[in-house]
């Protein structure tokens, strides 16, 4: 892990950075081994309860993958979440009441996420609004949009749509780390293809975030903007690019979550934009851009996720709970962030 | 020409248009439906109580002008806005209610169940929101960070921490003398009464002292302004506070008009109107200069959208579609690139018209 995020950044201001990325993985190791030593007697310690995370989380690693991308360029997306329950409510109204196959949504879904992006992006790159002002717009806009919609709460089952039913209850075995159950069968543990997706992307984004044109230039753009339009970089367009990215990322979640929860709602993935934010941070975005790294964003959603499970295996504590403490989280690291910035302006 | 650009460039010139353009929209619809036109502005007197629309986009906006005092100071200093607002109304209100009802109780009915007199659970509503705003403020002011990632963390936590102190139900006090601040006192709604006094409160604090001047100044130049021997943080700090002392009464009287706290609805969206508020008062959200009338009509003119939009029909879970979509446009509006487009364009216009002149 130390050794990508090393090489991303200038040698002077890596410390602290790549301080904050230990911190992470130290924090995310720490958790999962107190989860492991005090539920280690409810599953806590099966390698299925480690691949949950990835599970359920799959369509927040795609959201936080495109998130840290704006965030690189120093701007902030919070319309993340009802993006989602957007895209979640089109693919189950379109399969259970338009009728249309599984590929054709998707295609739909991913088309909006287009949109959605590039309208953002126009305004946020070349109106210049702040982009929390413009993505709060698209929150409330998307979370309306869903209402317009359907009110209703839809299941996608196996009668409305068999395509996408299949796809998302088909199980990947892992040909090891079984466990025996009562009736002395081998269970092998199992992953979806919504794990393959994201896993795909975080590959995907990382290649891109190091080795192309694009994704140096969203570094320059948050490093300094000045510098990299005066460096030849036209801003304005890599913003906009910056915020389709986050999108379309969040309408591929979308499909993900979807295929996870298999129903939609207008309340669904309230707060994921929180999630995907605090995530990202934990992860060492800095959020005033420059610097960061979806390694760093995977451990964020791994942290978050295991809070979530440590709460649900407790099963007594108040289904709040997560929320408060990854807002706890995301201060703390907020906090250390700024004294981070200011113990370098000092070092200056 | 000249007379049209000052009219269109006046501060209260947006949102005198909205409402002109809100009331034409209800005029029209009303002479439509086969009411008499007037009928907007009817108020008549029902039970001895104040009634007709005019009265009831009076009351039911008192929360969203309260927000919009409060947000309209951290929008001018800090050149950012103050996210959490929602959250910090629910989370008032919660503890209000907790700590009349004691922690637990899902119900109360009389005055003397109450663990609390009612008076330190109204305190503990405004410490809260003090509290809250400090929280935001600190961070804010003393640690550089940007307002509205700072205000995230309190959106989030505000309203789970709501529900942890209402043990996840809906506390009910079913008392009169509860229900007063969102009820009426003689025939006028109390929501009015309170949104005046905080309106009146503040705009003489701005007036008499130099706070309004220090607020913009900072918003202008935080590091003119240090040098000038102002101590920008704090002011900042104070704004934040206001902020958050603001949304303490709005979460009063909003928990008191259903009195009970439910923690998940109250002041759900409430961000999104007073930012609105302030950005349709004329108030650029880049800082700065500001216009605290510009502000409460805004919050006035938004919730006579929404009544106008439920007369219409309109879901409420539909209404947040048409509100970010006038958002971005007053923004758009505002943002430097079209603005110095238009600016070409009428300067293009005036040179085409002088060639002609001259020609």
């Amino acid at each position: 892990m130390k050794k990508p995020a090393n090489a991303l950044k200038p040698h002077k201001s890596m410390n602290s950075n790549t301080l904050l990325l230990y911190i992470t993985i130290v924090l995310f190791i720490l958790l999962y081994a107190a989860g492991c030593l005090v539920y280690g007697d409810r599953g806590f310690t099966n390698l299925q309860t480690f691949l949950n995370l990835f599970r359920t989380n799959a369509g927040l690693i795609c959201v936080a993958c495109g998130i840290t991308c704006v965030m690189l360029t120093g701007g902030i997306d919070i319309s993340v979440g009802s993006l989602v329950a957007l895209d979640c409510m089109l693919l189950a109204y379109g399969m259970s009441v338009w009728g249309l196959s599984a590929p054709v949504m998707i295609l739909i879904v991913l088309a909006v996420g287009l949109v959605f992006g590039l309208v953002q992006g126009i305004c946020v790159g070349y109106l210049q609004i702040q982009p929390f002002i413009v993505t709060m717009a698209g929150l409330f806009f998307a979370r309306g949009m869903v209402s317009v919609i359907s009110t209703e709460q839809l299941a996608i089952t196996a009668d409305v749509n068999q395509t996408f039913y299949d796809m998302a209850s088909f199980r990947i075995s892992l040909p090891f780390g079984g466990t025996v159950n009562r009736a002395g069968k081998v269970i092998l543990p199992y992953i979806g293809i919504g794990v393959v997706i994201a896993l795909v992307v975080l590959v995907l984004v990382f290649l891109m975030l190091r080795y192309t044109k694009f994704g140096r230039s969203l570094y320059a753009v948050g490093g300094n903007e000045q510098s990299a339009a005066m460096m030849g970089l036209d801003v304005k367009r890599t913003k906009l690019k910056a915020y389709v990215l986050c999108s379309l990322l969040c309408s591929i979640g979308g499909i993900c979550y979807c295929m996870n929860t298999m129903m939609a709602s207008t309340t669904q993935a309230t707060g994921m934009e929180m999630d995907a934010i605090s995530s990202a941070v934990i992860g060492g975005t800095l959020l005033t851009g420059g610097v960061g790294n979806v390694i760093g964003t995977l451990f964020g959603v791994l942290i978050n996720g295991t809070i979530s499970t440590i709460v649900l295996t407790n099963g007594k504590l108040a289904s709040s709970w997560p929320n408060i403490l990854t807002a706890v989280l995301l201060c703390f690291f907020i906090v250390l962030q700024s004294i981070f910035a200011r113990l370098k302006e000092k070092n200056k | 020409m000249l007379n049209k650009k000052k009219l269109t460039q006046q501060q209260l010139f947006l949102p005198i248009v909205c409402v002109l353009l809100v009331l034409a929209v209800n005029i029209v619809y009303d002479v439509v439906q086969g009411r008499d036109f007037y009928d907007f502005f009817k108020i008549g007197i029902e039970n001895g109580l104040l009634s007709g629309r005019i009265i009831s986009i009076l009351n039911r906006g008192s929360e969203v002008a309260i927000l919009s005092i409060g947000m309209t100071l951290v929008v001018s200093a800090s050149a950012g806005t103050d996210i959490s607002v929602g959250s910090v109304m629910s989370l008032s209100a919660s503890f209000c209610v907790m700590l009349i009802a004691g922690f637990g109780v899902s119900s109360v009915s009389s005055p003397d169940e109450f663990a609390m007199p009612m008076v330190v659970g109204l305190l503990g509503a405004l410490l809260m929101g003090v509290l809250c705003g400090a929280f935001n403020g600190t961070l804010v002011a003393y640690l550089n960070i940007q307002p509205m990632v700072a205000t995230l963390i309190l959106w989030s936590a505000g309203r789970a921490i709501g529900l942890l102190l209402c043990n996840n139900l809906i506390v009910y006090i079913r008392v009169p003398e509860f229900g007063l601040f969102g009820g009426y006192v003689g025939p006028i709604p109390t929501p009015i009464i309170i949104a005046a006094a905080c309106i009146l409160v503040v705009t003489v604090l701005l007036k008499k002292t130099a706070l309004g001047m220090y607020i913009q100044s900072v918003g202008i130049n935080k590091k003119a302004s240090r040098i000038a021997g102002l101590n920008s943080q704090r002011i900042i700090f104070l704004c934040y506070v206001l902020c958050g002392l603001c949304a303490g009464i709005a979460g009063i009287v909003a928990s008191s008009r259903i009195t009970s706290a439910d923690s998940n609805n109250i002041g759900l969206d409430m961000e999104m109107d007073a930012i609105l508020a302030v950005a349709l008062g004329g108030n650029s959200l880049a800082g700065g200069r500001f216009n605290l009338a510009g502000s409460i009509i805004g919050a006035y003119t938004i919730q006579a959208i929404t009544t106008t939009m439920y007369n219409l029909g309109v879901p409420s879970a539909v209404s947040p579609v048409f509100k970010a979509v006038i958002v971005i446009l007053i923004v758009a509006i505002q943002a430097p690139p079209l603005k110095a487009w238009f600016k070409r364009l009428s300067a293009s216009k005036a040179l085409a018209g002088k060639e002609v002149a001259n020609g």
